[in-house]
């Protein structure tokens, strides 16, 4: 087993898929002999050839549109939108197309589409780099949504992803990027998509979350047990569909929730995540199940950012909260 | 000097034209190579898609079909396009463009069904056509994508779209050029220039003169068809298909038709942006009395001839709506189990749900 950061990881599992299938093509500004501008994508270009890892023109709704065509001749493209800020710029060809695809052709076509996309705050991005736009994806049906908080996962959850014959969008926190190392197997393994996990087993409140916000619950988890709250942390892996089950048979045990995004906290994950416990759990609760998120402004790109963020010390906060309530 | 560049280019861009308005020949050396029978068999085509655009707005008046977009005055554009095609080409038609993927292979009934928002309309059978994209302008992109995936599989095949001269000025449309120039990939951008993007006229769009010159922007292949002569539509998109082929890459056609009806029968009223003048000129131009015209004088149509296409045509809508008619009536739980290959916990639930609803 090799220590890998999360980028190498990444990038070790498009270089498992573009082996394991001719069919991957791997695509994006600055892709190809430039590596990708955070280097997801080194050195794939010189192993597999410009055929099949290759620099696109500077057009995110062309790069989008093309990957439906590629994908209709049958090809399994995984295209790279450079910030997910840029997102905007190719909405239609996610939400309006590749999603629909399936069913708008009765089944006769599909989109097995990987959209990968670095976002998330915590790094000094200008503006429209970093914010947190899952919730706009998890409300398009069709996608499916993922957001690994660590390389394991990242690479198990990244050769799913290119796997799965449904457009998936596989959003890579930046700062998760080089923060720390992990061991992760040189051969290949997949993460189910649509499964959370466990990350820590507690007995007085479960804290759901993913992304960055996994590292922060985890340490904030830490310092609850200093406390005496023992506080379980699921990380959902996958933000769309999510993993009800693992949520509700925790709630049930510890009978007490919080969410955390890094979000803004209005109509995200943890709106549903907290609508999903009160459908089905809500006789278990012996609190109300509070979010953690950011404030319902956009970004604030640099200057305040360190703020804005939610980190531990308001999970803290709030779980303490709860448990208390 | 910016002027000069401009005006240059501009001056490049003068309309092909074979067949002129009173069916004769003007430009003989272009004429493609047609035999008598394809020659009546695209003429049979015009007449056929004729009566369906009628049929299709009445049986729209009687609530018997949803969305429809009429064709009548474009059939050259759109048959003589398609008929210069090989079977493994894909299509990506724009709202309008239904009458090009029945003849590449469509069940007419599905056409119906599409106009219904049945998802049955919309199955592909194994064909290579879209159903025709409600976003103007999408499938412009996408066909860069189909082009270029024919390139990379060493398929001897080309991608064509559909835009009308609304669809010219969105993004899409450019970036789907530009990419499938930069790639060289074999597609054929066909711009149907009827003159109106529903109300807003061609002059509004943009201040090129032509759509055609937006060809040179791209670095492609950029032509101006007279796009109510089938001939010149056959030839140009037979020349496009030829050069992509050849990996010499894409090219933009403009046709310059002109559509006789409303935008859609959702309650456009033309009468409220075009003058009756206009209309009477270009019915003028029309794609298939032209083409009449010129096959009488080689004694290769008659009215005979003409009356057993409608009757035909007539016949088969009607079995086809009785087909659409007799198609079962989609449910929630269709619309379920299509989003995804597999059902994630949601959906499996709203399945059963619904499928108890629909049960009742």
């Amino acid at each position: 087993m090799a220590q890998m950061t999360m980028i190498q990881a990444i990038t070790d599992a498009m270089r498992t898929e573009l082996k394991n299938d001719e069919n991957v093509l791997v695509f994006g500004e600055d892709v190809g002999q430039n590596g990708g501008v955070f280097r997801a994508t080194e050195g794939l270009q010189k192993e597999f050839g410009e055929d099949r890892v290759f620099d696109t023109p500077l057009a995110e709704s062309g790069i989008g549109g093309m990957s439906i065509g590629l994908a209709l001749t049958g090809f399994r493209p995984v295209p790279e939108v450079q910030f997910f800020g840029f997102v905007y710029e190719v909405m239609d060809a996610i939400s309006g197309q590749m999603a629909r695809l399936r069913y708008r052709s009765g089944g006769s076509f599909h989109a097995p589409i990987t959209v990968r996309s670095p976002f998330g705050g915590g790094v000094k991005t200008p503006e429209l780099h970093a914010d947190s736009l899952e919730g706009l994806m998890a409300q398009q049906p069709g996608l499916k949504v993922v957001i690994p908080s660590n390389p394991y996962d990242a690479k198990g959850l990244l050769i799913s992803a290119i796997r799965d014959n449904d457009p998936v969008i596989f959003l890579e926190h930046m700062k998760l990027y080089r923060s720390f190392r992990q061991e992760v197997p040189e051969e290949e393994y997949t993460i189910e998509i649509g499964k959370a996990e466990v990350k820590r087993e507690g007995t007085d409140i479960t804290i759901v979350t993913y992304g960055a916000m996994v590292q922060a619950s985890l340490k904030a988890a830490e310092e609850l047990e200093k406390d005496g709250i023992s506080a379980e942390v699921i990380d959902l892996r996958t933000v769309s569909p999510l993993d009800i089950d693992t949520i509700i048979a925790s709630v049930e045990k510890t009978n007490r929730a919080i969410v955390v995004q890094e979000a803004q906290k209005q109509a995200g994950i943890a709106a549903n995540v907290v609508a999903e416990i009160n459908d089905r759990a809500i006789l278990s609760l012996e609190a109300p199940v509070l979010r953690v998120a950011a404030p319902d402004t956009v970004f604030a790109f640099s200057a305040a950012e360190d703020v804005w963020l939610p980190d531990h010390t308001d999970i803290i906060e709030k779980a303490t909260q709860v448990v208390n309530f | 000097m910016g002027t000069k560049t401009i005006e240059n280019i501009e001056g490049q861009f003068e309309m092909f034209q074979i067949l002129n308005e009173n069916g004769e020949i003007v430009n003989k050396e272009a004429m493609p190579e047609l035999s008598d029978e394809q020659l009546q068999e695209l003429m049979r085509r015009m007449v056929y898609t004729r009566i369906l655009d009628q049929r299709s707005i009445s049986l729209n008046r009687q609530g018997r079909l949803g969305f429809y977009a009429p064709t009548a005055g474009q059939e050259a554009s759109q048959l003589g396009s398609q008929f210069a095609l090989d079977k493994e080409d894909w299509i990506l038609p724009g709202y309008r463009d239904v009458p090009q993927i029945i003849w590449h292979g469509l069940p007419l009934y599905k056409a119906f069904l599409f106009s219904r928002g049945h998802y049955v309309g919309n199955q592909a059978d194994g064909l290579n056509v879209l159903s025709p994209q409600i976003i103007i302008g999408a499938q412009i992109t996408q066909t860069a994508g189909v082009a270029l995936g024919l390139k990379k599989k060493g398929k001897k095949n080309v991608a064509i779209t559909y835009t009308g001269d609304g669809g010219a000025s969105q993004g899409d449309f450019y970036e789907g050029m530009n990419f499938a120039g930069a790639y060289s990939a074999p597609a054929i951008f066909v711009v149907q220039n009827n003159r109106f993007a529903i109300s807003v006229p061609v002059e509004k769009q943009s201040a090129a003169k032509t759509i055609a010159q937006k060809a040179v922007a791209a670095g492609i292949q950029g032509v101006q068809v007279d796009g109510m002569d089938v001939l010149a539509v056959y030839k140009a998109v037979t020349d496009a298909r030829e050069r992509a082929i050849n990996g010499e890459g894409p090219t933009l056609i403009e046709t310059m038709t002109y559509r006789y009806g409303p935008h859609t029968m959702a309650g456009d009223d033309p009468t409220r942006y075009r003058s009756e003048d206009l209309d009477s000129e270009w019915e003028k131009k029309d794609p298939i009395v032209r083409f009449r015209k010129y096959l009488e004088s080689k004694n290769l149509w008659s009215e005979e001839k003409e009356n057993e296409v409608v009757d035909k045509a007539k016949e088969e809508i009607k079995a086809a709506i009785k087909q659409a008619d007799s198609t079962p009536k989609q449910k929630v739980t269709d619309l379920i189990s299509n989003m995804y290959e597999e059902l994630p916990q949601n959906l499996r639930e709203q399945y059963e749900e619904y499928s108890a609803k629909e049960s009742k």
